[in-house]
């Protein structure tokens, strides 16, 4: 049968030679083989040192984003919840009142917005449901903690800080979206 | 005179010892560290610059380990074992010139601890003992895994010990003597191994068996029998163990270079004299030492073990028949420029 691929080897069981059966000069080529690799240079990353680059659009840690004027850009419209296959994600909504204007974009907001970080897989889906830009996966790490109540994330560590903008530009030129 | 004599032999024995651990520490880490670069890896590099320490965290370690000596063992032949072993690998050494003589204090001081005329029959003889040492810390284990790495040890110290003899017989034919120094003076003009490749090639093949290192490390091979003969062994015990074959390691690498490289004869020896010569002299044996200990660590991390029959098949078809045609061949040539025809 013709082969699909040129990988295809024909195996024989044919008598060794005697050049064969001696077996020296195989040990001799393998042996060249392991001093070729003494001298390659090494891969290994000396991690406390040495940490190893992350991917541009690696997925870790999520950050709820703030606009330009410092207001939250979740709506709580419940979309990122939905899309989660691991249900992580839950969320209360409240209305916006007069006078918080700088504080949430728009009328709707939520008032209290969890991630437990023990179910949620990374997957990315929770951004790219998010109609208002407000949710994307940074290049943070999440850490590791004794007790399992600690992996469930508020708003206190989602929501970036004013003056400790995190940067999201990575995520952004993957192509889904254009404008910011 | 003869308190100085006492006292420079005291010295030299010391000496020999420290320089015997040493080294067999130094190889572990040596060892691990080859591996590691023939695997791309880096290796140990954490305690101390370059992770030279290694071997003294090493050490510590296995003197703080809990020392467990199983319930249904042989308890006294349980501590012997890795004595014994030990022991044999250290009085190796005794007969090994190290250097030409060396001259101080207004004395000649020989660098070997005895020059007893029959070196190589002593040396056979310690290594025959050592599988004793395993074979009996196997057997008292009261394991059957450790039988079966003890069994293994002897069947295949037997098997080898006897290619490795004839080998080292034709040598004695060239040099007409069975004392070390006598062997080593002998090569000052061309080493053993010009005359003798094949004998060199058997005498290296069983040293590896008996040494049991791979690709002949089958009496502890990890992946068949837990650990060997040393499966029930722990903290120093088992120290001793690793430490008696790193010792071996050393103490044959430098048998191989006295029967067939010359010892601490090097080209161009004749323009030093004094102790120049002397020092020099130990420098040409230790690069020879270290280079045969390199590929011996060459060849475990390259080959794989052998099955226990193929290890029979060569030892029994293959090296002892060779070994007794080359002797065979050596004596009639030496017979033949003897004018014995």
């Amino acid at each position: 049968m013709e082969s699909l691929t040129n990988r295809k080897k024909v195996v024989s069981d044919k008598p060794m030679t005697l050049w064969e059966k001696i077996y020296l000069p195989a040990i001799i080529s393998g042996m060249l083989t392991t001093l070729r690799h003494m001298f390659r240079k090494r891969k290994t990353i000396k991690y406390p040192e040495e940490t190893r680059e992350f991917a541009p659009v690696y997925r870790g840690q999520h950050v709820l984003k703030r606009d330009e004027q410092g207001r939250e850009n979740c709506t709580a419209c419940g979309l990122c919840a939905v899309a989660c296959p691991a249900e992580a994600i839950t969320m209360t909504s409240a209305e916006r009142e007069r006078g918080e204007e700088h504080l949430y974009r728009e009328e709707k907001y939520a008032a209290t917005y969890e991630i437990n970080m023990l179910r949620c897989i990374f997957c990315g889906l929770c951004e790219e449901a998010c109609p208002k830009e407000a949710i994307f996966l940074t290049d943070r790490l999440v850490p590791t903690y004794f007790e399992r109540d600690n992996f469930t994330y508020g708003k206190d560590k989602l929501v970036e800080s004013l003056d400790e903008r995190i940067d999201i530009t990575k995520r952004q030129h993957t192509g889904k979206r254009t404008q910011l | 005179m003869d308190t100085a004599l006492l006292i420079e032999k005291s010295i030299l024995v010391l000496l020999l010892f420290l320089v015997s651990l040493g080294a067999a520490a130094y190889m572990t880490y040596f060892e691990r560290k080859l591996a590691a670069w023939i695997q791309d890896r880096v290796g140990p590099d954490r305690a101390g610059p370059f992770g030279i320490l290694q071997p003294i965290a090493d050490g510590v370690k296995m003197f703080l380990k809990e020392d467990f000596i199983p319930a249904k063992a042989d308890k006294w032949l349980f501590i012997i074992g890795p004595g014994i072993a030990m022991f044999t690998a250290l009085i190796t050494s005794a007969v090994v010139p190290w250097g030409p003589k060396l001259h101080l204090f207004g004395r000649d001081i020989v660098l070997q601890v005895a020059d007893i005329n029959i070196g190589i029959l002593y040396v056979f003889g310690v290594i025959s003992i050592g599988v004793y040492g395993i074979m009996i810390g196997g057997w008292a284990s009261n394991n059957k895994y450790s039988l079966y790495g003890a069994i293994r040890a002897s069947s295949q110290m037997i098997s080898y010990e006897l290619a490795m003899g004839v080998s080292a017989i034709t040598i004695v034919l060239l040099s007409g003597s069975l004392s070390l120094t006598t062997i080593v003076e002998g090569q000052s003009e061309v080493w053993n191994i010009f005359y003798q490749p094949v004998a060199f090639l058997i005498f290296f093949i069983c040293a590896l068996a008996e040494l049991n290192r791979a690709p002949f490390d089958l009496p502890e091979c990890e992946s068949e029998l837990v650990g060997g003969y040393h499966t029930e062994y722990s903290s120093m015990k088992l120290g001793l163990y690793l430490f008696a074959e790193y010792t071996s390691m050393f103490v044959s690498s430098a048998i191989m270079a006295i029967l067939f490289f010359g010892g601490y004869n090097f080209p161009g020896m004749s323009h030093f004299s004094g102790n120049t010569l002397a020092v020099l002299g130990i420098l040409a044996f230790a690069s020879k030492i270290f280079i045969f200990i390199f590929v011996i660590m060459w060849i475990r991390w390259t080959i794989p073990r052998f099955r226990f029959d193929q290890l029979m098949h060569l030892g029994w078809k293959s090296l002892l028949p060779l070994s007794l045609i080359n002797l065979l061949v050596t004596g009639l040539v030496i017979a033949y420029k003897n004018g014995w025809f």
